[in-house]
């Protein structure tokens, strides 16, 4: 919406800098985005308004004049190229010096003067163009006969526009008239409403037009007048201007009238050629289904049976509340104009402009809801106009077909209710100034209530707390104290998959990761590379109708591929290692249901490892930098976890492993397939860990497993075993963790794993770190050497270790 | 008196000069064995002899030899002092550290800003008492719409330009990614049978716009409820007040101005008076002259939406708010393009 101060004026007196107006209309009306201000640069003395004297031929030139002028200070001299220069206009004068624009370039320019072909010129002629007005520079800007010759031009001419977003349920405010009556109720201003007197000289209307509403549930209201003998021609400069600057073209006097007054009230209207109106007969009803109509555009639109048309005797006329057809229109040669002014249901304008793609002044307005009062008033304020500015004689009476009239809802407001909302008492006076200014009719009924009744263009205003915002915003959020919230705390609910997931983002961080989140909208060639084909639903992922870009159309069933681009993206960067992760969901398709939202880590690390110097290094980061990270996180989170090896899509067999909770898998830690990362672009051997938070919800402990430190001191011993060399680690951890011998516990570890010389082949040499502890004794060498025996003969037994050496 | 056994005197210089050029501790050790030696060291030995020397001679030998010893002893404990301070002193001259070498690297990862910004945020409201709940991303046009009170023919609805998910349930379009967070006002109070209500819940939201510096299509938004009877518009002035305070300084001003979402009324925004230009530059990108940045949407819930949730909404009331984290992290970190974020360039991220 654009907002002339000169327009707003007309309605409130308006005093304050414009800042200060603009804030104001911030903190309770709508949103001012920004103004401008025409004229800023016109100085007062450099650019004012003349009249033309007299228009000679140039001596020199066919196309330019000499121009007589008296701009306030005697008669000047002046060459002109314009053709519509003409002795008597009142146009704006330009002196030496003046900051205008070019011309042709519209550069900011500052105005010297030089003889043209020979003769001296002692000022300038503008156009629009040249005053920054607009881009018109056919000819000069012919001013209003009643300026004064010799004012500044800014007086006359020079206005701020502001612009404004209005709320989507505020009709109201999409013209001037809603904003005058804001201002004055935060100023303490007094209103002044727009003349909507004319004479009624015409025949009687009920002879000139009939009208009908076939559907009551989409016109509530409808308002038709005729105008007799009307004179087509150009609308006056003022209200050209207004048009101008609302970002509307003027067209003709009817067409503008009609546009001026949705402007200045917010309710469109729309004039027919009355003489083109078939059979004298108007009837709003719906749509034929296929009907068919050319609209004021020249585009021809087809029409569901939900679409609410208006026709006459032949057929449709008008897409109601929209546009009108190109059957009907006014043009230079109307004599008689019929007005049509109406009230469409806000749902169904709605619908219609989205389905047809069509979104006019008009619909934007009636999409938001119109008070259907509003139709009168603005059918009253275009007749005062008409009559005023066509020359034409309004018909008498109105036709007013109303089967929407409801009486005036009355709303009852409690004061307590004002306090309970907002947090504070507002005094009854404040709340009847407030209300009636904006122009509620608000009765204060003792002891603590209000009877209000909305004004007719506020049906937004259905409740209470409708009417209490309106009190607060006017009155002022600034007199709202801070307050602490009282009462008592809700009961608490846990939620241990989301603590789990933060715990898990904290320690991945620890263990060196940088977190990343990527879009989880992607796309399917990308999601298949990482998905087994096998997996039914990872493979029919959700598509969305209307993505922002061709590779933001698929829900992602699983990150891998997310993080694994991240990776390739930033490895050109990186000279050293990377490690990085994210947590986040896979949107797994469920029949006729949302989507299963699966919360899952997936990291991704690769590259050199670093020096002591932060260079990359000879080595590289491993399958054992992946599967130690996973086993500090599970550590800490306090959940016991075997690997097995595991085969999976896309990740390199026999380097991959499953995070297993007794026999449940957790998550997964492997190569990626040197494959697969090549298809992301990765030429390192690049491994990937991947944790499934719901699953490992269920095995967090409750709390951690606690052992007192033992008063007894441990006996440590290491074990050089030679086994089979497919025989795996943990197999040997696991016999020995579970030996139990006179209530002695055994924690191993392996440090070393060795083959070659000295251990036959096909077989490999485990090193374990023993250690012993009894919670009731010290041990001694014996008790050690004892157990120890009894587990040898146990490892020979289960899987054929033997002793190194022994 | 006779004089001092000759043997002594000539052992002691001997020894003497021995531990005097022992210049390291294997020296020192060398000095010991050859002196002091269990068996064959020489002092023992000297000592040992005292069994040859005649018996009215013994005491004179044994004193002289015994002072001797001591002395020697003292001796070598003084020289390993010495050669111990020597080696200290050493250490802090030609073996100091250059200390502006740099450290050893640490892999050390970080959170996400995004992360980062949110859990500050969760944390200023979780010390107001705000429990922290979830809800699908992927959203029912129910919950997103109707049940918010943006019907399908409103033009409120241009608010949020939707991303819909391509799936027809009973003919009906009506599965959508969530634009905002405010479906979980409803989810929260469904599940919750009596106020008091009061959570905060953050996830990612999704907008079918173009994306540029200060819009991005993915969004995280943090959705505020606070349900109960006695629920105030000045209490959400005092909440949002606390968290801007906690985010941007405690020298903070906050200002609501009027604003209109369907879901609540009263409906305000809210602003943060401008802490780069301090409400003095009428250039400045932040808040483009006006001394105010508008951080975030708020209000009452709407009666409707209370009576929908099986409250009596003549005694309760709330209120509720949407605040986008990112834009959170832009202004507290002058960042000046939302883009950054989910881009995921290292070079970016590493810095937060």
């Amino acid at each position: 919406m654009k907002l002339s101060l000169n327009w707003l004026r007309e309605f409130v007196d308006v005093d304050m800098p414009v800042p200060e107006l603009a804030r104001l209309l911030i903190d309770a009306t709508a949103e001012v985005e920004s103004w401008e201000t025409i004229g800023a640069n016109w100085e007062p003395d450099k650019i004012r308004v003349a009249r033309v004297l007299s228009v000679e031929p140039h001596p020199n030139a066919d196309r330019l004049r000499l121009v007589t002028v008296d701009a306030g200070s005697g008669t000047q001299q002046v060459v002109c190229g314009a053709p519509n220069v003409a002795a008597g206009q009142n146009v704006a004068f330009a002196s030496e010096g003046a900051r205008l624009r070019d011309g042709h370039t519209g550069e900011a320019t500052v105005l010297k003067l030089r003889p043209i072909r020979g003769v001296e010129s002692a000022g300038m002629v503008l156009s629009e163009k040249e005053l920054g007005l607009s881009e018109e520079h056919e000819g000069i800007l012919v001013l209003p006969d009643d300026a004064v010759v010799g004012r500044p031009l800014v007086e006359v001419l020079g206005d701020v526009v502001f612009d404004i977003s209005t709320w989507a349920n505020r009709a109201d405010l999409l013209g001037v008239l809603g904003f005058g009556r804001e201002t004055a109720a935060l100023t303490g201003k007094a209103l002044r409403e727009p003349d909507r007197t004319y004479s009624e000289s015409g025949r009687n209307v009920e002879e000139l037009v009939s009208v009908t509403i076939d559907a009551p549930d989409l016109c509530r209201r409808f308002t038709a007048s005729v105008i007799e003998g009307v004179t087509i021609g150009p609308s006056p400069q003022w209200m050209q201007e207004r048009l101008k600057k609302a970002g509307m073209r003027p067209i003709n006097n009817v067409v503008d009238i009609t546009n001026y007054v949705m402007l200045e009230t917010g309710q469109p209207l729309h004039a027919f050629d009355h003489d083109l109106v078939r059979g004298k007969q108007i009837v709003a009803r719906r749509a034929i289904p296929g009907e068919k109509l050319v609209t004021l555009d020249g585009i021809e639109r087809e029409f569901d049976g939900e679409m609410l048309l208006i026709c006459d005797g032949g057929g449709p006329v008008g897409i109601a509340g929209i546009m009108g057809g190109g059957n009907s229109e006014v043009s230079e040669s109307t004599n008689n104009v019929l007005l049509e002014v109406a009230n469409f249901r806000a749902g169904s304008i709605r619908r219609t402009s989205t389905h047809l793609k069509l979104r006019t002044e008009a619909s934007l307005r009636f999409e938001k809801g119109i008070g259907p009062e509003m139709a009168e008033y603005a059918q009253r304020r275009a007749l005062h106009l008409f009559e005023q500015l066509t020359g034409g004689k309004v018909a008498k009476g109105l036709v007013d077909v109303y089967p929407g009239k409801q009486p005036r809802p009355t709303i009852v407001v409690e004061d307590e209710r004002i306090a309970r909302v907002l947090g504070i008492q507002v005094p009854v006076e404040d709340v009847r100034r407030i209300l009636t200014d904006l122009g509620f009719v608000c009765h204060f009924v003792p002891p603590g209530n209000y009877s209000v009744q909305p004004p007719d263009w506020r049906p937004d205003v259905e409740i209470a707390d409708d009417v209490i915002e309106d009190i607060g915003r006017i009155y002022g959020y600034d007199k709202l104290p801070a307050t602490m919230l009282r009462g008592m705390l809700p009961v608490p609910e846990p939620n241990p998959l989301m603590d789990l997931r933060e715990n898990v983002r904290d320690l991945a961080v620890a263990a060196g990761f940088q977190e990343v989140i990527t879009y989880t909208l992607t796309e399917k060639a990308k999601l298949e590379r990482v998905v087994s084909p096998a997996d039914a639903a990872r493979m029919s992922p959700l598509d969305v109708v209307n993505p922002v870009a061709a590779q933001h159309t698929y829900l992602r069933t699983t990150l891998r591929s997310s993080v694994l681009d991240t990776y390739a993206a930033n490895r050109r960067h990186a000279e050293t290692g990377l490690r990085l992760f994210e947590i986040g969901l896979e949107y797994l398709p469920t029949e006729a249901d949302l989507p299963h939202e699966r919360p899952v880590l997936c990291a991704i690390l690769g590259g050199p490892r670093e020096t002591r110097w932060g260079r990359p290094g000879p080595e590289r980061l491993d399958f054992f930098d992946a599967k130690g990270a996973v086993e500090a996180i599970f550590d800490h989170l306090g959940i016991r976890v075997t690997f097995a090896p595991r085969a999976e899509f896309g990740l390199l067999e026999g380097h991959t492993a499953e995070v297993l909770a007794g026999k449940e898998p957790l998550g997964l830690v492997a190569q990626v397939h040197p494959e697969t990362a090549a298809a992301f672009d990765i030429d390192e051997p690049v491994f990937l860990v991947e944790l499934w938070l719901e699953d490992m919800v269920r095995h967090l402990p409750e709390r951690p497993e606690y052992l007192a430190p033992s008063k007894f001191p441990e006996v440590r011993q290491d074990l050089a075993l030679v086994l089979d060399g497919a025989t795996p680690a943990g197999r040997v951890l696991e016999i020995v963790r579970s030996h139990r011998s006179g209530g002695v516990r055994i924690r191993a570890d392996v440090f070393d794993e060795y083959r070659g010389p000295g251990v036959p082949d096909g077989k490999k040499s485990l090193a374990l770190r023993l250690r012993f502890q009894a919670e009731d004794r010290t041990l001694t060498d014996n008790d050690v050497a004892k157990i120890q025996q009894g587990l040898v003969v146990r490892l020979g037994k289960e899987i054929g270790a033997v002793l190194r050496g022994g | 008196m006779p004089d001092v056994d000759p043997r002594i005197e000539g052992l002691r210089t001997e020894a003497l000069a021995a531990l005097a050029s022992a210049s390291d501790e294997a020296g020192l050790e060398q000095w010991r064995i050859t002196f002091f030696g269990r068996q064959d060291g020489r002092v023992s030995a000297l000592l040992r002899s005292i069994r040859d020397v005649p018996a009215d001679q013994r005491a004179a030998f044994g004193a002289a030899a015994n002072a001797v010893k001591v002395e020697l002893e003292g001796a070598l404990e003084a020289r390993q002092e010495g050669l111990k301070s020597a080696a200290l002193k050493a250490l802090t001259t030609e073996a100091a550290l250059d200390v502006t070498l740099p450290g050893r690297p640490q892999p050390l990862g970080r959170l996400h800003p995004v992360t980062q910004t949110m859990r500050d945020c969760l944390t200023a409201f979780q010390e107001m008492g705000f429990r922290v709940a979830e809800g699908p991303e992927v959203e029912w046009a129910r919950y997103n719409f109707d049940a918010a009170r943006i019907p399908e023919d409103h033009p409120a609805r241009d608010m949020w330009d939707t991303i819909w998910v391509n799936t027809l349930i009973d003919g009906e379009r009506n599965m959508l990614l969530r634009t905002h967070t405010t479906p979980n006002q409803v989810r929260v109070m469904e599940r919750t049978p009596e106020p008091p209500v009061r959570v905060v819940v953050p996830g990612k939201c999704y907008r079918q716009e173009a994306t540029d510096a200060t819009h991005e299509w993915m969004l995280t938004q943090i959705e505020g409820l606070a349900v109960d009877e006695g629920v105030r518009m000045t209490d959400l002035k005092g909440v949002l007040y606390g968290w801007a305070r906690k985010m941007f300084g405690a020298d903070r001003k906050i200002i609501f101005h009027h604003s209109y979402f369907p879901f609540v009324e009263p409906g305000v925004e809210m602003a943060i008076d401008c802490f780069i230009c301090r409400g003095s530059g009428s250039a400045c990108h932040t808040c483009h002259g006006t001394g105010w940045i508008e951080i975030l949407g708020a209000g009452m819930v709407h009666p409707e939406i209370i009576e929908n949730a099986g409250y009596d909404s003549s005694k309760v009331t709330g209120f509720a708010f949407g605040l986008g984290v990112e834009r959170v992290a832009l202004l507290r970190w002058g960042i000046e393009d939302i883009r950054n974020f989910y881009a995921n360039d290292l070079r970016f991220l590493s810095q937060f």
